[in-house]
């Protein structure tokens, strides 16, 4: 006989993560919290478009329409249960509570048990030109095809690494925009090395062959082994230079997606206080967490993404674990045989990504390559040759180290965009690994905060 | 040991007192370890608001102030960057003819010092200063003062020093001192022992420990200015702002973030401190009561440090009093950054002469004799 927890168990993301961590509590008979930045739940890979958009569910999502559906479902299923907080941002934690801000105003929310799960983000590395007009991140431009059904261009170019760039040229394609290319980083010996381990998925690595040979079957020049060497183009992209094997090669477009995989977004897990590990595979710090999703603070987990990069069938696995560790520490009664299944295809699935790290590796020669007048971080316009020179000079030899003497990661992105860019290329300069020279602190707020947020707080209080 | 060092002084504390310190006492010939267990100027030296100002102080920190106005006036000279320091005044409003008052007040008390100060009240306020609307009925303008960016300012003190000859060791923290026949022995860990004859205690808010060790334990206490800066704005502010009787103050910098300060963050542990969710939403309301400039902007980054407060809001600047050879400065109680380089110039004074050319009675460290040590200091307001 257990009591009921003092405040609503609280999931911030309402991804693949979240709502299934949200579903397995309410089954439990606890009303969570799931606060979401989005308008609707669904998270990133499966964000559902403004309502009263006609798009049907096979054209947003593909092959995933099934499992965009039953998610979206499930959550339309509990929603009365659950005390939903869409276009809320959490932007702090602090002492066993969280600061929401909705609408301009802030709230302070106090938890017991936190599930955090608010995904990642594209991770991108500069190249000359890459601040131009029409350069969009991989994910972006698939999030401006399904929420907005925009296409980013007309004749997009499509560039970087990861299952992610062929699903989004494959997704441009049949919703009509002409693909320029596809251009990736990794090599096709890679990928050829690779293929034991993806044959553990197989309807996965399917999928992967399929996008490939679609698109090449409709004409869209895929190429391995690319290098960008700069973009041309003033006020918008003309072209992609790019360079295979020596030579150099120029694709005309107006308009570029790159990403470079995933980067966990982490600053929640920090602010909480969490002990962080550096992770190899994700070349990123991660918050340390057991198979079941506990971190090092007592009635914090993490789930899906943000946890480390698995993608969002192993996010669903993990926030229906998350939410049965939550529940094992609450004394409640759990289905144990569940959460070992969970475990167990949860480890699969990590071995899987094993396999899709070694076919879409991170171009660990691309940081040395960055010319000096390429800007790292374009809120605050710090160029690589500045990092480069707070490296060499002796000054940096650590990250926030590196931020306080050259702004990078000062701006309104605080880091989440440039971050990983700067630790690349001040490891390099350094001649170390990206886990020697340590990690962003957390500060909050964790994205800009409205003045109005201050302003309302003090008019609302007695 | 891995390395062994002689030496004729050695500071604890790569702030920017103790890298100021450095650089006179190298510039005098002496020969200087200066030991940092973080990154110099990475402390409060650092990560204080930036304000350059004098206007404000009591009348005993004047003379050091003034002093330091000067070594202000030629940064690049001595540190080799200008570090954004711009001398844009310091403006000090006054929200009430009782502030304004008090303001009157002080600029006849300090007008021996030389600040030229300049009160500006009612139509010639408004018409000055038509950004600050009718938030003020006035100010009092110390047109020199100013702000700089202390991120790098703080930590080329420690770099000129370097520069010119002091071995300066970071990430090297000083985990035993003893006094020697000949002066002191320190080490830290097993990989670094210094001999010196001179000890400079200028590790900020965390020189009590030291202090006490030699038997003269300090009230110091620790606390945690709260700030925050904005996105780049268009230019609408060309002052460094104060209030009169403390709450808010901000700043403009060059390419458009505004900072503003107020509050108090709080402790993770005793190295690191976070903004407090409180302080951040009160400072952001009474930023935009301030300048409503602010009304559609947006905090970027808060920020705070750890810096120590005296009872008095006083440093301790001087020699020990149980002990030969060793000197404190520390307890700057949120005031540090602008006096900090004549602070420096001032230890290398008494290094080097036995006295300094600036009065420094006020801050001696014998004035809390009769103070209980174990009283807990309530953390401080202003700034």
């Amino acid at each position: 006989m257990t009591d009921a927890p003092v405040h609503p168990p609280i999931i911030v993301g309402a991804g693949p993560a979240g709502v299934r961590a949200a579903e397995t509590l309410v089954a439990a008979g606890l009303r969570p919290l799931v606060i979401d930045e989005a308008a609707r739940w669904g998270g990133q890979i499966y964000r559902q478009p403004p309502e009263g958009f006609q798009r049907p569910k096979r054209a947003l999502y593909g092959f995933e329409a099934g499992k965009a559906d039953a998610l979206h479902r499930a959550m339309a299923d509990i929603l009365p249960a659950v005390d939903y907080r869409p276009r809320s941002l959490v932007w702090n934690v602090e002492n066993s509570a969280l600061d929401v801000a909705r609408d301009g105003r802030s709230e302070t929310v106090p938890f017991s048990h936190l599930i955090l799960a608010p995904g990642a983000t594209d991770r991108v590395l500069p190249f000359p030109g890459w601040t131009t007009p029409g350069v969009f991140t991989l994910g972006g431009s698939q999030v401006a095809l399904k929420f907005q059904g925009c296409a980013v261009g007309s004749r997009v170019l499509f560039l970087g690494t990861g299952p992610l760039l062929y699903l989004v040229a494959y997704q441009y394609a049949k919703a009509g925009a002409t693909v320029a290319g596809v251009l990736d980083t990794s090599g096709f010996a890679d990928q050829a090395r690779a293929v034991p381990g993806m044959l553990r998925d197989p309807a996965t690595f399917a999928k992967g062959v399929y996008y490939v040979g679609w698109l090449r079957a409709h004409g869209v020049p895929v190429h391995s082994g690319v290098r960008p060497v700069r973009i041309e183009g003033a006020d918008r992209v003309e072209a992609l230079v790019w360079r295979r094997n020596g030579r150099e090669q120029r694709t005309a477009c107006d308009a570029v997606a790159f990403g470079l995989g995933l980067r966990p977004e982490t600053q929640l897990a920090d602010l909480a206080g969490c002990r962080f590990r550096f992770d190899a595979m994700d070349r990123a710090w991660v918050p340390e967490r057991s198979a079941a999703g506990r971190t090092s603070v007592a009635g914090v987990y993490v789930a899906g993404d943000s946890a480390g990069i698995a993608g969002a069938d192993a996010a669903e696995m993990a926030g229906e674990r998350a939410a049965l560790a939550l529940l094992e520490d609450l004394g409640r009664p759990v289905d144990s045989t569940r959460a070992a299944l969970l475990e167990q295809n949860l480890a699969a699935s990590a071995r899987f990504r094993r396999a899709l790290t070694d076919a879409f590796p991170f171009p660990t020669d691309w940081a040395a390559a960055v010319p000096d007048d390429t800007p790292v971080c374009r809120c605050e316009e710090v160029s690589a040759g500045t990092l480069r020179k707070a490296a060499r000079d002796g000054e940096a030899a650590e990250i926030n180290r590196l931020k306080a003497l050259t702004r990078v990661g000062m701006g309104r992105c605080q880091g989440r965009m440039c971050g990983a860019a700067a630790a690349e290329i001040l490891s390099q300069a350094l001649g170390t690994g990206p886990d020697a020279v340590g990690r962003l602190r957390g500060q909050p707020p964790v994205k800009p905060l409205p003045f109005s947020a201050g302003i309302l707080d003090k008019e609302a209080a007695p | 040991m891995t390395e062994r060092l002689e030496t004729d002084v050695a500071i604890v504390g790569g702030g920017i007192v103790g890298g100021s310190a450095a650089l006179f006492l190298t510039r005098m010939g002496f020969k200087v370890a200066l030991l940092e267990r973080d990154w110099c100027g990475a402390k409060a030296s650092g990560v204080n608001y930036g304000g350059v100002r004098r206007q404000g102080r009591p009348p005993e920190q004047l003379p050091l102030s003034q002093r330091s106005h000067a070594i202000w006036g030629r940064l690049p000279e001595l540190v080799g960057i200008d570090g954004e320091y711009v001398r844009s005044g310091h403006l000090k409003l006054a929200r009430s003819e009782a502030d304004l008052a008090s303001l009157v007040a002080y600029n006849k008390k300090v007008e021996p010092f030389g600040l030229g100060l300049e009160i500006i009240a009612g139509e010639a306020f408004r018409a000055r200063y038509p950004a600050l609307g009718d938030r003020a009925v006035g100010g009092s303008l110390c047109p020199e003062d100013g702000h700089a960016n202390p991120r790098l300012v703080s930590p080329a003190f420690a770099r000129a020093a370097a520069k010119a000859g002091a071995v300066v060791r970071e990430q090297t923290p000083v985990d035993h001192v003893e006094r020697t026949g000949t002066g002191f022995l320190l080490r830290s860990g097993d990989s670094l022992e210094i001999r010196a004859r001179i000890l400079l205690n200028c590790s900020g808010a965390w020189s009590g420990r030291l202090a006490e060790s030699f038997g003269e334990p300090v009230p110091l206490s620790s606390a945690h200015p709260c700030m925050a800066v904005t996105e780049p704005l268009p230019r609408f502010l060309d002052v460094n702002i104060g209030v009169e009787g403390g709450g808010v103050y901000g700043r403009q910098v060059e390419r458009g973030n505004v900072v503003v300060g107020g509050g108090r963050g709080f402790a993770l542990d005793a190295d690191r401190a976070r903004p407090a969710r409180n302080a951040v939403l009160t400072l952001m309301g009474e930023a935009v009561d301030l300048f409503p400039q602010l009304r559609h902007a947006h905090v970027i980054r808060t920020w705070t440090g750890v810096e120590g407060y005296t009872p008095d809001r006083n440093p301790i600047i001087g020699a020990s009093a149980t002990t030969p050879g060793l000197f404190h400065a520390f307890g700057f109680s949120g005031a540090g950054f602008q006096i900090g380089p004549a602070v420096g110039e001032a230890l290398a004074e008494l290094v080097r002469d036995g006295h300094s050319s600036a009065p420094l009675d006020a801050f001696s460290i014998t004035r809390f004799a009769k103070a209980d040590p174990a009283l807990s200091v309530a953390a401080p307001a202003g700034h």
